[in-house]
């Protein structure tokens, strides 16, 4: 527990405006650290609202939750890097999580990441250069009785194939390529 | 709000629940939603609005897990002249099938309605005369359901996770209320540890003692804390049940703590587990404002409150020590035992952790008695145990069975046997921290002490079961591969020798094994075992171990098989 002068301090830092960017997704960091009384015990919660918020964990993010918790940097960053959900780079603009849970796996799943990674040439956990395709793998999703399972974009698909998986990503991706020539000038 | 309104509130549910003639439930658990349920239950209540029946004829109602999810979505049928009936595979079509078999359709009131309507009661008609409906149909008496028996998944299935009222009409919040009332907090802990319940996270500690070591720690603080960092890959039981009755966890948790005198307490959560994030902090708000949480629970002058935390992605994290340092914010690292949390916990108070089951557990033992519950089960083992079963098996869902079952009854009898041309191979139980049990044991009674004398453990409930397509040394590789990623790097013998012992199992599933490698590889498996500083580690080397026990020739092919000719 923080005595109470430290915490007033933190609020007053709080209280002194937006964050100066103007950036709106500061605002559910600010709520977060807030809603926690900026207990340095929030640091975990504070960071799963970052993400939320970004979409990512960049430096500058860590700065600015170390500064207004009064966690050292070191700190933070030890935290963040400790913990699988976080991540550091961008994701794609669509993702595709396949299972790897034990269920998933005896069913086949390291041939579905394989055959996807070969055919979208990305590596896994990666994302296309064209950053529209990130492929990650998760730790059991627990939908084992529908094993193996892939999630795109949010919406789970159970019993995939590598074909069935490519087929689906290659749908998503054929759309995301009509908006781009539907939406060029001429 | 007082215990006798409570009754009240269930007493008033009870009897709008009579009223129907018929209700449909469809179950909304993580499985069936990805199997499509979201569709289903809106496509019933569709089919159900555009009938235009009496009041009081039908009602749609989400419910959590009825455990068949590889056929999933279920929907079952509660009709006043009939038994229930389970429907299998339910997507829209046959939903609107067993909405045009079951409930009458109405006459139109009001002519004037929209077209929607028009068209989905056009569709229903058509639905009554489509044939096929009763291969969906699910056989009750089947051994899926007939050799089961349901004591923490009682009202799974049967409850709306998202109403409070469902839970007290199922007789919800009556074991809180009986406690509070009639039970000292020393009298509850011996009621439990009399009920030889065991911690069912997977090392199996008798629970009541654990309450006793809290309870009797003098501290003006102590907290409780529910352990639902389920990272086992192929287990997903507290997940189920977080997700599916919610209330009945949050109230062995708000028992546990009247006994042990503790007033906060946590649900760590999995951050994989959106859906029982959700529903545990809905089930919190809504026993808060109907005073079952908060100042005086229940009006007596117990004080508790509940919050959650969720967890990021480290399977480490299921170690207590581990999840107290997560829960405080921290990197979750081990540490050294003692002192135990009991003693030494959350912000270094006295503090209880238990699984997700274990408090699930509370609510049925207080009710039907420590004596009740200490005649299922076997000698050592009471009660039941949940098992997600998976992998290649016709029937994979979630289980409930009394400790003592056979293996080979979970497998032939209610996962009824592995489909194809393949055959069985092996029971892996306890995830990575378990191993793998060939044949010649499937008639072993699972409990504690069986498993562990076959090289495995309970676990906290994951059961994937393997056919004879898969290759021993490369399931071991897999474990590996996971060890080596959730070692948090701590301890020397955990994060070096997890490297090592896959670096091994690499060379020799590659061909370049040598003879002496088998050797190498069991001698540093038992110094990772002996050495290590958290369950992580003294368990990652479980799944080469038993395979080198009972697959030992595959090992010996791959080594001999790559020798230069």
């Amino acid at each position: 527990m923080k005595n109470s002068s430290e915490s007033q301090a933190n609020k007053k830092h709080f209280n002194s405006s937006d964050h100066p960017s103007g950036d709106e997704r500061f605002k559910v960091i600010d709520r977060t650290m807030k809603r926690f009384d900026f207990e340095k015990d929030a640091l975990l919660e504070v960071l799963h609202a970052t993400q939320e918020s970004f979409g990512f964990l960049s430096n500058d993010l860590l700065i600015y939750i170390s500064s207004q918790l009064r966690v050292p940097l070191s700190q933070v960053y030890g935290v963040a890097t400790f913990y699988h959900s976080f991540t550091f780079e961008p994701l794609g603009k669509h993702n595709c999580i396949i299972c790897t849970g034990t269920a998933c796996h005896v069913k086949g799943s390291a041939t579905i990441t394989q055959a996807l990674s070969e055919q979208f040439e990305v590596p896994i956990g990666k994302t296309t250069e064209d950053g529209l395709f990130s492929l990650t793998t998760a730790r059991c999703l627990g939908s084992c009785g529908l094993a193996p399972v892939a999630v795109l974009d949010g919406e789970v698909h159970g019993r995939q194939s590598p074909q069935s998986t490519i087929s689906l990503v290659k749908d998503i991706l054929a759309r995301e390529t009509e908006v781009l020539e539907q939406g060029e000038p001429g | 709000m007082t215990l006798e309104k409570l009754e009240k509130m269930a007493q008033r549910e009870r009897e709008r629940q009579e009223k129907f003639e018929r209700r449909v439930f469809c179950c909304i658990s993580t499985a069936c939603l990805s199997a499509g349920a979201g569709r289903t239950i809106n496509a019933l209540q569709e089919a159900v609005d555009a009938c235009q029946c009496k009041e009081n004829d039908v009602e749609v109602v989400q419910t959590g897990c009825m455990g068949l999810c590889s056929r999933g979505p279920l929907v079952r049928v509660e009709d006043k002249s009939g038994e229930p009936i389970i429907y299998a595979d339910v997507d829209i079509d046959v939903s609107q099938q067993i909405i045009a078999k079951h409930v009458p359709m109405g006459k139109l009131k009001d002519e004037s309605v929209s077209e929607d309507v028009q068209e989905i009661r056009e569709k229903l008609k058509k639905a009554r005369r489509r044939k096929g409906l009763e291969q969906r149909i699910l056989d009750t008496n089947a051994p899926f359901f007939a050799k089961q028996e349901k004591i923490v998944l009682q009202n799974v299935g049967h409850v709306d996770p998202e109403k409070l009222e469902d839970y007290l009409a199922h007789g919800g919040y009556s074991a809180l209320g009986h406690v509070l009332q009639n039970m000292t907090p020393e009298e509850i802990c011996d009621e439990i540890l009399r009920s030889g319940l065991r911690g069912r996270g997977g090392a199996g500690f008798p629970t009541g003692m654990k309450w006793n070591f809290v309870r009797k720690e003098e501290s003006s603080t102590k907290y409780v804390v529910v352990n639902g960092d389920e990272g086992d890959p192929g287990a997903y039981m507290d997940r189920t049940m977080m997700e599916d009755n919610p209330h009945q966890v949050l109230e062995g948790m708000i028992i546990a703590a009247y006994a042990v005198g503790a007033s906060y307490g946590f649900f760590y959560i999995r951050g994989e587990y959106p859906i029982a994030v959700d529903r545990i902090r809905r089930a919190i708000r809504t026993a808060r404002r109907n005073g079952i949480l908060g100042k005086n629970v229940l009006g007596t002058d117990f004080n508790f409150n509940a919050a959650v935390r969720i967890g990021a992605g480290a399977f480490v994290c299921g170690e207590e020590t581990a999840l107290i340092h997560s829960v405080e914010g921290k990197r979750g690292m081990p540490r050294m035992r003692p002192p135990y949390p009991s003693t030494s916990g959350l912000w270094g108070k006295p503090t209880l952790i238990n699984n997700v089951e274990t408090m699930a557990n509370i609510p049925p033992i207080i009710n039907g008695g420590a004596d009740w519950y200490s005649r299922i089960g076997t000698e050592k083992s009471n009660g039941t145990k949940v098992f997600a079963l998976a992998g290649q098996l016709t029937n994979t869902g979630l289980i409930e069975v009394p400790m003592g079952i056979t293996l080979r009854e979970i497998i032939y009898d209610i996962g009824n046997d592995v489909p194809g041309d393949a055959e069985f191979k092996a029971a892996q139980t306890g995830g990575p921290s378990g191993g793998c049990i060939p044949t010649e044991h499937l008639d072993t009674p699972v409990d504690y002490e069986n498993l562990n004398k076959l090289g495995s453990i309970m676990g906290s409930g994951g059961l994937v079961i393997i056919d004879t397509t898969t290759s021993m040394p490369e399931f071991a590789h897999f474990f590996m591969d996971f060890c080596v990623d959730e070692s948090c790097g701590k301890c020397v013998p955990c994060r070096v020798g997890t490297v090592q012992i896959r670096t091994l199992l690499d060379k020799i599933i590659d061909g370049r094994g040598e003879p002496e490698d088998l050797n190498k590889l069991e001698a540093l498996c038992h110094i990772v075992k002996a050495t290590s500083l958290c369950g992580l580690g003294q368990s990652a080397p479980n799944p080469v171990l038993s395979t080198l026990r009972f697959f030992r020739e595959e090992y010996q092919t791959l080594i001999s098989s790559q020798e230069p000719t």
